[in-house]
């Protein structure tokens, strides 16, 4: 089955949204967006797993365990929800 | 679980004592109560909010009953073990009750007078209530299953605020007509200061708290390097057998219910200590006292410094995934402040888990007066030999901090052993 993939910018808004949630004073702004996310915002397994899910709700995507290597980014986690799968 | 002591009994009412949140903790501050006398209290209530030197905790109610009196004001400081409440015990009246010559009128239906006060706020007769205690007395759960059908709480018009909350809600700039009644406590304060994504913190009190964790941990692990003769010993432990058996797991729940490696290891740390009991407890009065079960301090780092150690229930009981939801939860209240005073507890062993910061093994110091400590590094491929061959495999360095007034190496190493042993056999975790 194929989901839809996002527009750029609601994939940015979601994925924004879902670590605000997380860490909710977290200066994305300033986050190099190639920069590891777990390493810029200290995420541990427990945290990551949180982020994961708010962001499978928010999108409605489907996410894998084997897709977390795709979310290590603020523009990887983009690039993911904007391919169709 | 742990509940302070109920000290200076008499009759059937109790003291309820500013209770000791962690083994560093000397005295706390009331910051607001959440229930005022002739309120009925269950064991397990949420009926005050304490300050530690570290954080706010909900404190919950040691026993049943109906609050007597307040005996300490919001705002004051105490020593551990100062009486703050009474609360009478709202079990059903003794024998001598049935022993009394009924009238020969109308008989009284049997309840004690909490559950008499109980029945009265609640407006339900007791003439109607079937009562199921001893004698036949009516409990306050006989009156709860009359209640229960009625919409409970109908509280007139109007919505209670606790003092601390109102003082909160002016510091956090929320306005209170906006939440939810009908009464408002400072979590919900603190829940609608978070809605707007930047929380406006009380700037003033922030660095004053965290100075004041900052000398707390100085104290205590200054003490542990003092008292403790820590003797160290470490297992490498291949994992590949654990994650191909978690990530099988992991493939047939929802992302809901999915469950981290940590989560495996706790669950094993429980386990093993255990099996291993001298390592489980507390060294006091020169001597090692074991454990009345595991309970499991978690070492949580808080983002911007400092870290609060919550205490999990003997996780060895709970299936993993129950382990995976309490670990969720304890987390993310240890890192917005709102621990509960069971979770405060004092652990009878402590694991650190240092390794989703990269690092490779932690050296722990151990939480006096408990006798050990378990740290376990970043998971991470490396070579082992797997066989005669080598391979590549996830290893994680699991490392045995430990009291050698309270045991010698060779307990520490079959601690270690007992652990990997219960990792190789992902399946006796689930």
């Amino acid at each position: 089955m194929t989901t839809t993939p996002l527009t750029t910018e609601r994939a940015r808004a979601a994925v924004h949204e879902a670590l605000l949630g997380i860490v909710p004073d977290a200066e994305l702004d300033i986050v190099d967006p190639g920069e590891n996310l777990r390493e810029a915002l200290e995420l541990d397994s427990i945290d990551f797993l949180a982020f994961v899910r708010r962001l499978a709700e928010l999108t409605g995507r489907t996410i894998d365990e084997d897709d977390y290597s795709r979310l290590s980014t603020l523009d990887s986690c983009i690039e993911f929800l904007t391919t169709a799968r | 679980m742990w509940w302070p002591r109920p000290g200076g009994r008499w009759g059937d009412v109790a003291d309820f004592l500013m209770p000791s949140l962690g083994a560093d903790m000397d005295e706390g501050t009331i910051l607001e109560w959440l229930v005022k006398p002739g309120d009925v209290v269950h064991r397990g209530d949420v009926v005050a909010v304490v300050d530690t030197s570290k954080a706010a905790v909900d404190v919950e109610c040691f026993t049943d009953g109906t609050v007597e009196k307040i005996l300490l004001p919001v705002g004051e400081k105490v020593p551990v073990g100062t009486p703050l409440a009474i609360i009478g015990d709202g079990a059903p009246e003794p024998p001598q009750a049935v022993t009394k010559p009924e009238p020969a009128t109308k008989p009284q239906p049997l309840a004690s007078p909490p559950v008499r006060t109980f029945a009265k706020q609640a407006g339900v007769d007791l003439a109607a209530v079937h009562g199921t205690g001893r004698g036949g007395a009516i409990t306050r759960a006989d009156v709860e299953q009359v209640l229960a059908p009625r919409a409970r709480r109908p509280e007139p018009a109007g919505v209670r605020v606790s003092p601390y909350a109102k003082r909160l809600a002016g510091e956090l700039g929320v306005d209170l007509a906006t939440l939810p009644g009908p009464v408002l406590h400072a979590r919900d304060v603190h829940a609608a200061a978070r809605q707007p994504v930047q929380a406006q913190r009380p700037q003033a009190e922030r660095p004053q708290a965290e100075q004041s964790m900052r000398q707390t941990i100085a104290a205590l692990m200054s003490r542990s390097k003092r008292e403790i003769p820590h003797y160290y010993l470490s297992i490498t432990i291949d994992l590949q057998t654990a994650l191909e058996w978690l990530h099988e797991y992991n493939r047939g729940v929802g992302v809901q219910d999915r469950v981290v490696p940590t989560a495996l290891l706790i669950k094993a740390t429980a386990l093993a200590a255990a099996k291993v009991p001298a390592l489980n407890g507390h060294w006091v009065g020169g001597a090692f006292r074991p454990g009345d079960g595991v309970r499991l301090g978690l070492a949580v780092s808080l983002r911007g410094g400092g870290l609060l150690v919550p205490t999990l229930a003997d996780p060895g009981a709970l299936a993993l995934n129950e382990v995976m939801r309490t670990l969720s939860d304890v987390v993310a209240r240890a890192r917005t402040g709102r621990l509960r005073s069971s979770e405060l507890a004092p652990a009878t062993l402590t694991v650190t888990n240092l390794g989703d910061l990269g690092a490779e093994s932690v050296q722990g110091v151990i939480y006096p007066p408990q006798v050990a400590l378990v740290g376990f590094g970043a998971i991470s491929k490396r070579p082992w030999a797997v066989g005669d061959l080598l391979g590549v495999r996830p290893l994680v360095t699991a490392t045995l901090a430990a009291d050698h007034r309270a045991s010698d190496g060779a307990i520490g190493a079959r601690f270690l052993d007992a652990l990997d042993k219960l990792l190789q056999r992902p399946e006796g975790l689930r």
